[in-house]
Parts: C-alpha cells; structure tokens; sequence
C-alpha cells in the first residue's frame, strides 16, 4: 500500500478544525475505524500515521490559508478522553522502518507547532480533559500552554515504560527536561509512573501550567486565549488579509516515477537510487506582493516546496530500500536568483515569512532523512541560492569541471545567495555554511560579498563549498562508482554515520530529540526486551507479563 | 462506653477491637501509625458523612445491625443507633493459614501479606476505583429517605448506607495501611469526589446517574450492586491476602444489598398483580388502567429493568481488555468462583467464546482467555442475575398476570464495549439510530414513565404502614414483626 501525505480538510476522518477569527479550534476526534492500516482501532483517541499526516496538513493550512489566527487551541471531541497516544496494536505489528518513520513524521509535525508559536506568532494550546497519555502528552507538550482539568482523576502520563517497555518516542522525555525544565528527579517519577501525575502536583511540577475545574474550564480557556493572543507578534492587519488556499497538488505517480509541475522524482532500483530533479521558476519574479499573492498557491517558492516536501515523505515511507537521492536541478539561473532575491526584500512579509519557514522545514526534513544525499552540480545546474540548499544538505556535493560535450558553450556554476546566509536554520539552529564551516568561522565573511557571483568548478572547490570536482572524461564513472560503493556500506552504519556528520556544532532541543529518538529509543525498539517474544511491547495487550534479560549494558 | 475489661471480654469473645476509636480486627491499636492515620481521616470522613450522608435523618434512630465478629455465623448485632455514630471499622475475614497464590504468574506462591513493589500501582488503581463507587452510591442515595415507602424499607435503605460506607472504611484501610503516602493522598480524594458533580466526578459512569426514586435503587441494588458482588468476588480471590480478606467480609454485607434489591421489585410486582387482580385488569399493557389504580405498571418496570442492566454491564468494560489480563496474570484479581474452576489457572493457551460484533454483527467468537476475562465475569454475572428475574416471574405468574420479565440482549444500550459503536432493539438486532430513536421509549424509562414514578414517591412513616404501590415484606428485620418502628424519626 502506498501512503499518500496528501489530504485536506474536506477528506479528514480524525480532525476538525473551526476557524472563529483570531482562534482556531483543531479538534481531535478519531475515527477508531479509520486506522492507515488493517489489524487495529483507533481507540480512546490513540493514533497512527494517517491521523498523524491529517494534522500536519492543519498546521501547514494554519500558517499559509488563516493568517487571521493568532492561537490554536487543541483539543478532543471525544468525551473523558484527550488523547492515548500511538496505537501500541498498530506500533506492535509495524516493521521497524515505519516505526522509525512514523516517529520521525510525528517529531517533525510536533516541532512544526512549535515553529509556528516561535516564528509566526501562532501560539498553541492544549486543552487537556480526560486521560491524555504517551503520544497524546507529546502532543501537549509541543504546545505553548497545558491546561488540565481538575476532576480528580485526569492526569498527564508517559506510560510508555511500565506498560511497554520502550521510551516516549515523540520527544516526550527531551521536551519535559528542556522545554519545560522538570526537574530530572520529578521527570524521573512520572515516567514510571503508569497511570500519570494529576490535579495540583502535576502544576507543581511543572509538568502542566494551568488547572481548570470541568464547571468553569470554558471560562479558564477563553481567559488564557485572549492572554496568548496579546502575546502573539502576528500584525493586526493580519485580521483583515485573506490568506493563500493550498489546492491539491499536481502530480502523476507511478512505480518508479513521481512527477510534479516542477519536480521529478525517477526511481532506479537497481542502483538502489532516486534522483530527484527540482526546475527553478521559468517566470519572471512577481513586482510586488500583490503580484506574488495573486499567483496563489502557484507561486513558486510555495508550491516547488510543498511538492518536494511530498515527493521527500513518499521516498521515505514508501521506498525505504531506496538507499541514496541525487538532488540535480534545472532552469534559468537569472530567473531563479530574481525569485530569491524577491523573497530576501520582502521578508518582513506574513507571507514571505510563512514561505521561507516553510522552506526551511522542508529542507530540515532533508536533513532528517536516513538516505545517503548527494548533489549533481551539473552544465545545466540550477544551484542558487535556495536550490543550493539542497546541495549544502547533501553529505557529497559533486561538480562538473569545465564544458561537457554534449552541452557546448555551458559550464556548471554554483551561486550562493542571501537565502544561504541564514534564511534556512537546520535543526542545529545554524545556516548550513555555517555548520559547514564551523571550523573556519572566517569563511563565511570571504563567502559573503561573493553573494550573486556565478562559481565555477574550481572556484567552489577552492572555497570548500564541493566535495569533488570532475571533468566530462571522469564525471559518469566517478558518480557510478561513488554510488556503487555506497550502495554495498550497511545501511545502518550510513544512517548513523550521515545522521551524525551531518549535526556538527550546538546541540538543540530539536537535535536532542531526534538524536536520541534515534540512538536510544530506536536501540530500545529493537531489543528483546522489548521486541523478543517475551519482550514488553510484544507481550502488550496479551496479560501475560514480559520477561526481561536483567543484564545492563 | 464498655469499660477496659468488658472491652477486653468482648474483644476475645469475637476478635473485633471496640476498644479504640475505629473498631477492628487487625490490631489497629497494635499498629499506632496507622491508627493515627485513620484517625485523622476519621474527621474528614464525618463531615463527608454528614453532607452527603442520608438527608434530614442524622438524628434519626435507626434499627442497624452493626458487625460483632467476622466468622460467616453471629456477626450481626441489631439495635436503635444514630447512623454519624454507626460503629465504622476495619472488618477483615479470618486470616487462612498458608493461603498461596491460586492463579496467574506467581501461582502456588506463599499469598502476600504486603504489597508487591512491581504491582503497587496496579494494585492501587483497583482498590481506588473499588473505593470510589461506595460512597458514590450513598451520594446517589441520599435524598431517597425522604420519599420512603415504609419505615421498614427506610431502615434497609440506611443499613445500605451505613454498609456502603464501611465498605468505603475497607478500601480506606488498605491503601492507609499499604500504600504510604500515595495511598493516603487517594484516601481523601475518595472523600472528594462526589457523584454526578461535573467538576469531581465519581469514576464510573453508573455511579454519576441520579437516583431519583425507589423503584431505582431497588434496581440499583439488584443489577449494578451485583456488579459489585462480582467485583469482590474476583478481588477476594487475590494474591495480596489483605485485599482478599476485606473482600471476603464485604461481600456477606452486599448480600443483604442485593436481598433488598431483589424482594423489593419482588414486592412492586406482588403488590401490581394484586391490584389489577383486584379491579380485574387483564391485560398488563393497559398502562393507563393499571396506573390509575397508583401502582407501577410491569411494562415500566421492564424498561427500569431494561435501563438498569444495560448500565450494570458497561461497568464490566470492554470486552476485550489488557488490563484485565495483566491483573490476572499478575495474580492480582482472579475469576468469579476461581478456586472452584478446574483448569490450569493460568490461561496462557486457552480460549474463551466472547461475544463480538462482527461484519456488524453479534457473534461469539474465541478470544485469548487471559484477554476476555471481563467477557467470562460478565457471563457470571448474567448468569447470576438471570435468577431474580426468573423468582420476579413466579411472583407474576403466581398472580396469574400474563406477562413475563426478560433480560434484554447485552447489546442493548451500551456505552462501552464492542456494542457502544451500534443501536440494538432489546433482542439484539441491530438497528439503525433513527429506528432506535423512534422506538427508545418502548425500551427504555421515558420521561412520562419517570414523571408517573416520581408522582408516587411519598413519605410513609406511619408504623407498619406501606405505600400503596408496594406489598409488606414477608417477615420483618431480625424477626422484628411488620409493625416495628424501624425508623425512630426525631
């Protein structure tokens, strides 16, 4: 079955979302008979992938359809219950690969909120009322504010390690320590814990901000709403402007090709590669806003980000054994800096913002993903500014030297732009010249005036900013056999060699929480203790108990 | 006030210690901790008492009998007590020498006299959530004193009460005794939840309805209190022995409960059948006829019936449940009757027909028995409950009224479980929610049907003296005779 990221509001099963102005009610209601995949219900408001992929799509239409919306509160359509997290029968019967990239999915749409509160002013709050556990506590902390009810009963809980033997996988853990700061003693407790921390004490603790008895909860909520709306940075003739409805997207898909209007993806199984090749804009760049604005979701810094965005969760979910992506670009390189320069100018604009944050997510999305990542600067490259990010992500950046012959007169450049100075944070909270260069700091004020030159081979090469550089006689060979090579490594060690080089420099929340997502609890999922036949979360729902190897390592 | 030695006579004479504050066989005043714990709760327990205790009968003098001792024989003591000074205690069953562990994991283990560390929290969910639905019902309770129909049915009413709350004294004892201070902050959350209040709500939903007549508590008693019979009944079967022992004691106090359940709608129906005899109704679905004679009509008190079962069964959970499972395995919570089952006592490959809905359909289907144990438990039940309806029916038929009780299908109006997701008619069959809409009020309680119920609902204190919708008891309380003031009302 093929897992389409594709939806929109009229098609959700699991989520409402009641737009009233400067609010925005996302509503989780799941449809227990609507699970991704045969073999489960989704109970009690529990999730998985499908229910997951309806909620990014909100937040996406949030930020891009209701620019109006200052604070998002969410919240459950279900009675007595919030949220029970992931569905433990659909985890326990998923192969590790989509485990893993379900978790990653889910972590990617937790830390999108959590962009939208720091850079949009999209402020989010939870109203937690009923049983709001595991995944559903996740789901609350990467709000701004918890509101719990207080009926004696209702409590926050990460029960992922009495009841299954595994930790928290939606940065529940990372984001009690760092984001709320609990002390590690307290955090200590509630993770083991089963049944979870209520009323005052989870107050105390810190674990909640606010408590709300049942009768006057309304009443609290609207109160914290309007408090969150002051703090919001969003401009008030924000409440006036209509926002940029996101349509469906053009594509065609078929088994080893994905086409969009500006990117293509071609699967070459064999090899155990895709290559994925992203047209620049062959229109002139808007005058103004008003231009830009009237291209609708056709612009094209919104929709070549959206459909890579969608080709990249395809490749990810549905092609895991395709091991390597080749990122090659396409179109004319004026036209392509016109459009980037056009975004730096207006980037105090809501939806200049939106475009360049949203850009800058999918490139962290690249930066995620446990594929080997090369680019292809070639003749016909189109490496500018944003489209060079995609080279700059890469783990092997590979330049044509000097005119090939089948495309006379034409030579490979590399152009940097403003948008590589710091319009796009990875997850470590530098630019990626930045991390690139973190041992030579200097650099990036030589790289600086260079902004708008067009680089050639030897140029880049000399500046650090390509790995190799080959001429037409080598260029062919030398990428298949780089690739041959690469294809015959483990795929695990490459997954955690890339995913290590990649992070050079500060460790972020956002570093933390994938990088212990994929060292610890990936290394948990795996174990006997929890997958053997005896293990924890094999042996969930059975009522017989896990039986555990005591040894530590 | 007994005096030191008779206190002392007393206590060796039947175990139980009157001699401190709170009356007990488990050596409370051997155990000063504890003593001064409960004793603190003790006062927080009163003024709970007092405010949501029986309404307006404080003062009353109430004939109660009042437990002297443990053994199944001469544990009773009748006599007039005003109900805020009803001797509450911590009343165990007798302690089993070399007790083992009859089920689950650790079968055949030495039963624990302490809580196992791994399975506290499991342990303390069930005796919470036990604890909570005692007081629930004396809440639900009491406003009822007000309407009762005979100084006789009052008096059951309060020994319900008064037994409800002890049993409230039970599951406070454990987790005071057992689980520190985590069990101490349970034990007065238990005295702040209050049922139906939307802001601390009891913790099932059947002990958040209302209660607002007698022909409700006397179902109340009959189905949902047997639910609670079946609850004790497995917990009594439970590896930690102090919960096994407390159960054991209360259930020979929820015995009366259902007793007063069973011959109370026992003696609606006598006294029904008797009217229509009298005016020469025939036809017991001539509802208007029968109500003018000012009794209750049989096909109300089928949909009472109808309404009351189908909440009782939704206290068992759903049908399939892990916690279920993980408390069995873990020796914590056995089956009805375990100690009676032949079989392996652990369940590990076994399989239990468990009623399902499949393709949208009710079908028995075989589960993993550990899994389905709420399914058996509720087989139990239905079992158990099944015996009323059938006594109800000879009191029917005995009158020669054309007409017969039934158990509605468990599908039928459920809010938990497989059967939550569908609309059946009382025979199961599934049907859709406008169907189920239309015809609701020939299945269940209407509003009209509540209204005639209420109308009937006044205050019978006249000694020897019974309302006119329900016939005397057979024989009195303690082998009191009808004309006994039970209720000595102040």
């Amino acid at each position: 079955m093929v897992i389409d990221f594709q939806t929109s509001p009229d098609e959700y099963r699991h989520w409402r979302m009641e737009i009233i102005g400067e609010i925005a009610n996302l509503i989780m209601d799941v449809d227990e008979n609507g699970g991704l995949f045969n073999g489960y219900e989704l109970k009690l408001n529990s999730y998985d992938l499908g229910v997951d992929i309806e909620l990014y799509d909100a937040i996406q239409r949030l930020r891009f359809e209701y620019p109006s919306v200052r604070v998002v509160v969410l919240r459950s359509g279900k009675d007595r219950v919030f949220c029970a997290g992931a569905n433990i029968k659909m985890l326990a019967a998923s192969s590790h690969v989509h485990k893993v990239n379900f978790c990653k999915f889910t972590n990617e749409t937790r830390n999108a909120m959590e962009d939208a509160s720091r850079f949009s002013g999209q402020k989010y709050i939870a109203a937690v009322q009923g049983a709001c556990a595991g995944g559903g506590y996740e789901l609350a902390l990467a709000c701004d504010h918890i509101i719990l009810t207080d009926d004696g009963s209702s409590s926050v809980s990460l029960p992922e390690i009495p009841l299954l033997g595994v930790l928290p996988g939606t940065g529940g853990l990372t984001r009690v320590t760092d984001k709320r700061k609990v002390r590690r003693d307290r955090a200590d407790v509630l993770c083991t814990v089963e049944e979870g921390i209520k009323g005052k004490k989870a107050v105390d603790w810190g674990l909640v901000d606010q408590l709300a008895v049942n009768s006057r909860f309304e009443q609290c909520l609207t109160e914290t709403v309007e408090q969150f709306k002051e703090m919001s940075d969003r401009p008030e003739e924000l409440n006036s402007c209509r926002g940029i409805r996101l349509g469906a997207l053009h594509r065609e898909v078929q088994v080893d090709f994905l086409q969009y209007s500006s990117v293509t993806v071609d699967i070459h199984r064999e090899s155990k590669l895709a290559t994925i090749s992203v047209a620049a804009s062959d229109r002139d760049a808007p005058l103004d806003m008003e231009g830009m604005i009237s291209e609708g979701d056709q612009y094209w810094g919104i929709r070549v980000a959206r459909e890579l965005d969608d080709a990249i969760l395809h490749l990810r979910l549905n092609e895991p054994e395709i091991g390597i992506w080749q990122f090659r670009t396409q179109g004319d390189r004026k036209l392509a800096m016109a459009h980037d320069d056009f975004l730096s100018q207006h980037q105090q604009h809501w939806l200049v913002r939106e475009i360049l944050l949203n850009w800058a997510r999918v490139l962290r999305r690249i930066d995620l993903t446990s594929r080997s990542l090369i680019a292809l600067i070639e003749p016909d490259s189109c490496f500018i500014g944003t489209l060079a990010e995609l080279a700059f992500a890469s783990d092997r950046i590979f330049m044509a030297d000097g005119e090939f012959e089948d495309q006379p007169g034409v030579e490979a450049g590399l152009t940097l732009g403003e948008a590589n100075f710091g319009h796009y944070q990875m997850a470590n909270g530098l630019s990626r010249l930045e991390t690139r260069f973190l041992g030579e700091p200097e650099k990036l004020n030589v790289l600086r005036p260079l902004v708008g030159e067009v680089l050639n081979a030897e140029r880049a090469n000399e500046l650090g900013l390509v790995t190799f550089t080959y001429d037409d006689i080598d260029w062919e060979d030398e990428i298949r056999i780089f690739i041959e090579e690469r294809a015959s490594f483990s795929p695990d060690a490459m997954t955690g060699m890339e995913a290590i080089l990649r992070f050079g420099g500060p460790e972020t929340m956002e570093t933390k929480i994938f990088g212990r997502l994929t060292a610890w609890q990936n290394w948990i999922f795996q174990r006997p203790n929890a997958v053997g036949e005896e293990g924890a979360l094999k042996r969930y729902g059975s009522g017989k108990k896990a039986v555990f190897d005591p040894h530590r390592t | 006030m007994m005096t030191e030695i008779e206190n002392m006579q007393h206590k060796a004479s039947t175990g139980i210690d009157y001699g401190v504050s709170i009356p007990n066989n488990v050596n409370l005043a051997g155990d000063k901790r504890i003593l001064k714990a409960l004793e603190r709760w003790h006062g927080g327990y009163l003024d709970w008492w007092r405010n949501m205790g029986p309404e307006g009968f404080q003062d009353a003098m109430v004939y109660l009998r009042t437990a002297v001792g443990v053994e199944r024989d001469g544990w009773a003591k009748f006599g007039f007590i005003k109900m805020p000074e009803y001797r509450w205690g911590v009343l165990l069953a007798p302690q089993v020498p070399d007790r083992v562990i009859g089920f689950g994991d650790h079968k055949g283990q030495p039963a624990w006299q302490e809580v196992p560390g791994e399975y506290r929290g499991m342990l303390r969910r069930l005796v919470v959530i036990q604890g909570d639905t005692e007081p629930a019902s004396v809440e639900q309770q009491r406003f009822l004193g007000k309407t009762a129909p005979s100084l006789y049915d009052m008096r059951n009413l309060f020994q319900v009460n008064v037994e409800e709350a002890r049993h409230l004294w039970a599951m406070v004892y454990l987790l005071q005794k057992y689980f520190g201070a985590d069990g101490r902050e349970e034990s007065n959350e238990l005295l702040t939840r209050r049922s139906g209040n939307q802001d601390k709500p009891r913790m099932l939903g059947a002990f958040n309805e209302e209660m607002p007549d007698w022909l409700s508590f006397f179902m109340f008693t009959y189905f949902t209190d047997r639910d609670g019979k079946m609850q004790l009944e497995s917990l009594a079967q439970s590896g930690f022995d102090p919960l096994s022992r407390t159960c054991r004691f209360m259930l020979t106090e929820e015995a009366h409960h259902m007793f007063v359940g069973e011959s109370g709608i026992s003696r609606i129906i006598e006294r029904t059948c008797q009217a229509m005899n009298q005016a020469r109704i025939e036809n017991p679905y001539d509802i208007e006829a029968v109500r003018a004679l000012g009794v209750i009509d049989l096909p109300t008190m089928q949909k009472k019936a109808n309404l009351h079962y189908s909440l009782s069964l939704d206290l068992f959970g759903s049908e399939i449940s892990t916690n279920a499972a993980n408390a069995y395995s873990a020796g914590i919570k056995g089956r009805f009757h375990e100690d009676r089952i032949e079989d392996d006592h652990q369940l590990l490959n076994d399989t239990y027909p468990t009623l399902r809905l499949i393709g949208g359909q009710p079908k028995i289907v075989d589960e993993p028995a550990l899994t389905a144990l709420n399914m058996r438990l509720r087989n139990d039940y239905v079992r158990d409950t099944s015996g009323g309806i059938g006594r109800w029916n000879k009191v029917v038929a005995r009158n020669a009224v054309d007409f017969e009780f039934r158990l509605p299908h468990e599908a039928f109006n459920r809010n938990i479980g497989e059967f939550s997701r569908v609309r059946t008619n009382p025979d199961g069959m599934i049907i859709g929610e406008q169907a189920f809409a239309e015809q609701k009020d020939q299945w269940l309680p209407s509003s009209e049907d509540a209204d005639y119920v209420t109308s009937l609902m006044k205050l019978q204190t006249e000694i020897g003296k019974f309302a006119n919708w329900i016939a005397p008891p057979k024989s009195g309380i303690n082998k009191m005779p009808g004309e006994f003031e039970y209720v000595k009302i102040q």
